[in-house]
Formats: structure tokens, C-alpha cells, sequence
């Protein structure tokens, strides 16, 4: 039991201990853990524009088998002081083809919204967008014309892909060239 | 000038001057206790809203008259049904100042101190100064903040909590008719961060739902906040989405009540819109007022050593009659705000930050595998050397061959070491001048 009866000492104003530098937030703490531990596929690099900010950076998967094979693709991280209570913000900055990513890169993965738990760690998300990159899945379309063509017709899907990542129209939309 | 009368005080000098069954062990009934309440107990209240007005209210009335009050917003209309410290010509003041003169008006004697601020404007100067710090916050980030700084403010003599060092904090949550009240004692019990996994997480849609297959009213509000809002950018690009903004709110009700036409759902309303873009869950007067008691009563309990606080984390639901739990929450091993003792490091200036590296990789105390180190510096995060990342790796590299007084680490300077050895991230105190044997 702690002795409260020492609280009956008047608090003096700012006395005692030297000030240290304000301390590291917790969210901080807990993503310099998540940063130094991060375990990449060989498909996957990140990169960081400012190293004194682990709070924001990118993520570059280049798929080495798949229907994105050959492709790199951008994604940005922005955390938030309330990581791990909230994930982090993630968006695809290279305009892909791809049902589960709209035009607008924003990004339909479950871990992201609402299946994210404080447990899970960068590298998780890491290796649901690489997952995302395998094995599309046109049941829970973002991109819902790219859906329909990989359920009725996977051919066409595929040279969809290959020519988007080239660089080039698919229906009235250009992608730009992403290949390695 | 203190107006007081006869018999003013009895409610609580029946308990802090007599002992009783449910007592402290070590209580001991004085007339002290009441003065002690009175004249050198001070207080923080973090928040002046449904829960920070119960609280004053309620810990003024128990005789604390040195109060504190710390509130960031202003007065808005759909407050007035349950913060009754504010009247309808108050819309618009701030919080903590209309709060603290209600009080100061209403209870004589009694001095709340308003700072119209955010809690991040304060530092650990001015939290010292409180016996005991009570939140009645809605923010999960402005909880966790306060709860690093109180334990960032804790000393340790050889591996030991130095006790005057600890500030308790009760906190209050309520969310609708449910609730919850918690007593911490920084660095010994369960703190914010140890229960992060217990905070309900926020309602979110998948994406997918959202874009292609609305059922509910709320879908199509989101359609339009997450999807529409950053396309569109009706008000400017990068103008993010105020949800106490009049425009922004009907903009985005007549954009969600077009894509509800499309797909035949009904039930779009100005209220929900604002509802789910700001996420409100309706608040309720009664839980408020039950918890903010529950709050206040471990406060008077902690400040009167009269009866063993709470322990130490106390649920409260009144949906369907009403439910209580008190339980234990426990301490995490690895917490990333509280399992950490910062542990002094010695060096000299003139040593560079590969003497660091070095020793965390060779002291037998360590045996690092392949250490991060970062620092703070006047409130700027700062990577001092990551080599698991090649970008950082690249970046920080030539930190290495820096002296300690090169990179403005000086005495005092805390650093922040990740390594896979350990389960969170180490604390060092930097200790300059002597050389570490």
C-alpha cells in the first residue's frame, strides 16, 4: 500500500527532480519497436523520407510471382498518436488495376479497418498488402469493374493487369507505367 | 474570504474523524484531515465537460478548494442538457473558465484555477504541483498523454520507485449508459497503456461495404466522408472535414441523401450525419453523474488515507438495471509506458554514439542483437542510429562517429533503445562526466 499520508506535504512549484526531456509518447515508443523489428519479404522495401520520423513513411512491394509480378507498387503509412488503438492510415500511391484498390488508392484490406486489434504490428499490414498483391479477392470489391473481370474472366484479367502496369488504358482510365 | 457556517462540514468530518469498519488500517481520525482537504490538497480536473462539471461540482462539495481545471473547448449548445454548470448565455465561453466561476460563485470558500488550454501546453512543472489529477476526458490520445507524463515523472533511487514521486490519477470514462472508473498509481499499478486492448474499438465499416454495397444509412455517410470528401474537396483542397462546420455537415447530408436514394435506404438525417462524421454516442446525464462520484469518492479516499482505494478498475452499465464490476487490472510486463525503469548509462562528451552502440551489443547485461536508439530533444522525436532499416540505416549513419556532445545529448537526456532481446522498448538515462567502469 502506498504511504499517502506523505501527500499531506504541501507540493511546491516545479522543485525537485532536474527536468529530463519530455519524454517519448507511448505511441512512439511502440512504433520505434515495430520499425526496428520489421521483418520484410524480399518483395518488400520501406523507406523513410525523414528518419526522425518513424510516424510516416513508405512501403514499396514488388511482387515477385503473381499477376503483379514485375510491378512496384507505393504505399504511404501515416500513424497516429493513438497507434495501437487506431491503425495506421495507409494508401497506395501508384495507380494499380486491382479490385481490392480504387482509383483514389485507397485500400480494402480487413486488418486496416475492422478487423485491426492493438496486437497486430506494421508487419502484419505489411504482409496483408502483400497478400493483397497474391491472391486478389473479388468478393469485397473496391475496384468493381476489375472484380467483375477477374470472376468472369481471369485471361482478361491478367492481360488487364500486364498492360496497366505497361502503362496504358484500360476501358477510359490510364494507368501509369509501375514496372520495376 | 471564507464564508462558512455551523455544522457546514459535518458530512465529512463524519468520516475523517472517526474510524469505522471499512476503515484503513492505518487511519487515524483527525481534525487535520478536513484542514488538510481544505487548505494543501490540490487538485487537477482534466476536462470540463459531462464528467469534469460532476467533478467539480462533487469535489468541491467534499471540502477540496484547490482546484485546477484544464478544458480545451467551448461551450456548445447540446451541452447544456447535462454540464450544469453552463447556462444558455454561456454558449460559446470556454469551458474551464464558465465551469470554475460557477463553482467559485456557488461554494464559498472554494478556488478553482481555469486554464482555457490543451493538456500537451502544460509540462511536468506545473503537474507537479497536484496532490492527485482526476480525468473526465472523451479521448483515448489525451489519456494515454497524461498518463506517460505522470510516469515520466517518477524518480527511482537504486532500481526503487521513490513513492513521493507518484501522482495518482482516477479516471473516469463514460461512453452512453456505460462507464468506467479507474484508480492509477503510476509505475506500481495497471496504467492506460497495460488495458490499451480494452478500449471498445472504433466502429468501422469495411471499405468495400462502404463503396459498392451501402445497406445502411451509415454506410452512405461514410461513402461520402471517407470516399467523396478527399475526391471532391468542396471546400478547398486539404480543408479536412469539420464536423461542428454547418456547411460541411449539410454538404456532406445531401451528398449521403443522394447516394441513400440510389440504393433505396431511408433514415438520412442532419443529426445522424453530424453523429457519425464527429462519432457521438449519445451521452447520458446519469451515467456521468454515477461515475463522476465513483471518481470522486477515490479521490477524497486517496487524499484522506480514510478507506483503501479502488482496485482498481471499476465497470458500471445501467442498460438494463443496474451493473457493476470491480476488478483487477494487472500490470503488462511489457508495457510500453510502465515496464520500464530508465536505467542510468554513463559517458563522457567526447564519446561517440558508436561507444553506445557498442556497449548495448557487448555489455553482459544486454547482448543486444541490433539496437535502435532514439531520443526526444525540446519535444522533437530524433533517430539516432537504426540499422535493422536500410533507409534509416543510411541516414543516421554518420551519427555514429558524433560525440555525445556533437549530437546535444547532454546530461539527463533520456534514450529510447528497441532491440528483438527485449519485449518493449529500453529507457536510458544519460548519466555525462564520469566514465562507466
Amino acid at each position: 500500500m502506498i504511504k499517502l499520508f506523505s501527500l499531506k506535504q504541501q507540493k511546491k512549484d516545479g522543485e525537485s527532480a532536474p527536468e529530463r526531456g519530455k519524454k517519448s509518447s507511448a505511441a512512439q515508443l511502440r512504433i520505434q519497436k515495430d520499425i526496428n523489428e520489421l521483418n520484410l519479404p524480399k518483395t518488400c522495401d520501406v523507406n523513410f523520407p525523414d528518419p526522425d520520423d518513424l510516424l510516416s513513411f513508405k512501403l514499396i512491394i514488388s511482387p515477385d510471382e503473381g499477376f503483379y509480378r514485375g510491378g512496384r507498387f507505393v504505399f504511404s503509412f501515416k500513424v497516429g498518436q493513438g497507434y495501437p488503438h487506431d491503425p495506421p492510415k495507409v494508401k497506395c500511391e501508384t495507380m494499380v488495376y486491382h479490385p481490392n484498390i480504387d482509383l483514389e488508392g485507397n485500400v480494402c484490406l480487413n486488418i486496416l479497418r475492422e478487423d485491426w486489434k492493438p496486437v497486430l504490428t506494421i508487419n502484419s499490414i505489411v504482409y496483408g498488402l502483400q497478400y493483397l498483391f497474391l491472391e486478389p479477392n473479388p468478393e469485397d470489391p473496391l475496384n468493381r469493374e476489375a472484380a467483375e473481370v477477374l470472376q468472369s474472366n481471369r485471361r482478361l484479367f491478367e492481360q488487364n493487369v500486364s498492360k496497366s502496369m505497361r502503362g496504358g488504358h484500360i476501358g477510359s482510365v490510364y494507368f501509369e507505367r509501375c514496372l520495376k | 474570504m471564507a464564508v462558512t457556517w455551523s455544522g457546514r462540514w459535518n458530512h465529512v468530518r463524519k468520516v475523517t474523524e472517526r474510524t469505522g469498519p471499512f476503515a484503513h488500517p492505518d487511519f487515524e481520525p483527525s481534525t487535520e484531515t478536513l484542514q488538510f482537504l481544505q487548505e494543501v490538497c490540490h487538485i487537477l480536473v482534466i476536462g470540463a465537460g459531462g464528467l469534469g462539471c460532476e467533478l467539480l461540482k462533487d469535489l468541491a462539495l467534499l471540502g477540496i478548494r484547490n482546484i485546477d481545471v484544464i478544458d480545451m473547448d467551448t461551450i456548445d449548445v447540446s451541452n447544456l442538457n447535462r454540464q450544469f454548470l453552463f447556462r444558455p448565455k454561456d454558449v460559446g465561453k470556454t469551458k474551464a473558465e464558465t465551469a470554475a466561476n460557477f463553482i467559485n460563485l456557488r461554494i464559498p470558500g472554494c478556488n478553482v484555477t481555469a486554464h482555457f488550454a490543451k493538456i500537451q501546453d502544460f509540462d511536468a512543472s506545473f503537474y507537479r504541483k497536484f496532490h492527485i489529477i482526476v480525468c473526465g476526458l472523451d479521448s483515448i490520445i489525451a489519456r494515454r498523454w497524461i498518463n506517460g507524463m505522470l510516469i515520466s515523472m517518477l524518480s527511482y533511487e537504486d532500481g526503487e520507485l521513490d513513492q513521493s514521486s507518484i501522482i495518482p490519477m482516477v479516471d473516469g470514462g463514460t461512453e452512453g449508459f456505460k462507464g468506467n472508473a479507474r484508480v492509477i498509481l503510476p509505475g506500481m499499478t495497471a496504467c492506460v497503456d497495460c488495458t490499451l486492448d480494452l478500449y471498445p474499438p472504433q466502429v468501422n465499416f469495411p471499405l468495400c461495404t462502404i463503396a459498392h454495397t451501402p445497406r445502411l444509412p451509415e454506410h452512405c455517410i461514410e461513402y461520402v466522408r471517407i470516399l467523396l470528401w478527399p475526391k471532391e474537396e468542396p471546400f478547398g483542397a486539404g480543408v479536412a472535414i469539420d464536423g461542428d462546420d454547418p456547411a460541411h455537415v449539410s454538404w456532406i447530408l445531401e451528398k449521403s441523401q443522394e447516394r441513400a436514394n440510389e440504393y433505396n435506404i431511408s433514415g438520412i438525417t442532419y443529426r445522424l450525419t453530424q453523429g457519425v462524421v464527429k462519432r457521438i454516442i449519445p451521452a447520458v446525464a446519469s451515467t456521468n453523474a454515477v461515475i463522476a462520484a465513483a471518481c470522486a469518492t477515490e479521490v477524497f479516499k486517496l487524499a484522506t488515507s480514510c478507506c483503501q482505494p479502488l482496485n482498481n478498475y471499476m465497470n458500471f452499465t445501467d442498460i438494463e438495471g443496474v451493473y457493476t464490476y470491480t476488478f483487477e487490472a494487472e500490470k503488462k510486463d511489457d508495457c510500453v509506458a510502465c515496464s520500464q525503469k530508465p536505467q542510468n548509462i554513463s559517458f563522457c562528451e567526447s564519446d561517440k554514439l558508436q561507444d553506445i552502440l557498442t556497449y548495448l551489443l557487448e555489455s553482459t547485461t544486454y547482448q543486444m542483437k541490433s539496437p535502435s536508439i532514439t531520443t526526444a530533444i525540446n519535444g522533437k522525436n530524433r533517430t539516432l542510429y537504426m540499422q535493422s532499416v536500410k533507409s534509416i540505416e543510411e541516414k543516421t549513419r554518420a551519427n555514429l562517429k558524433k560525440s555525445l556532445a556533437e549530437l546535444e545529448l547532454c546530461s539527463g537526456q533520456e534514450l529510447y533503445v528497441a532491440d528483438p532481446t527485449t519485449p518493449s522498448s529500453l529507457t536510458f538515462i544519460l548519466q555525462m562526466g564520469t566514465k562507466m567502469e
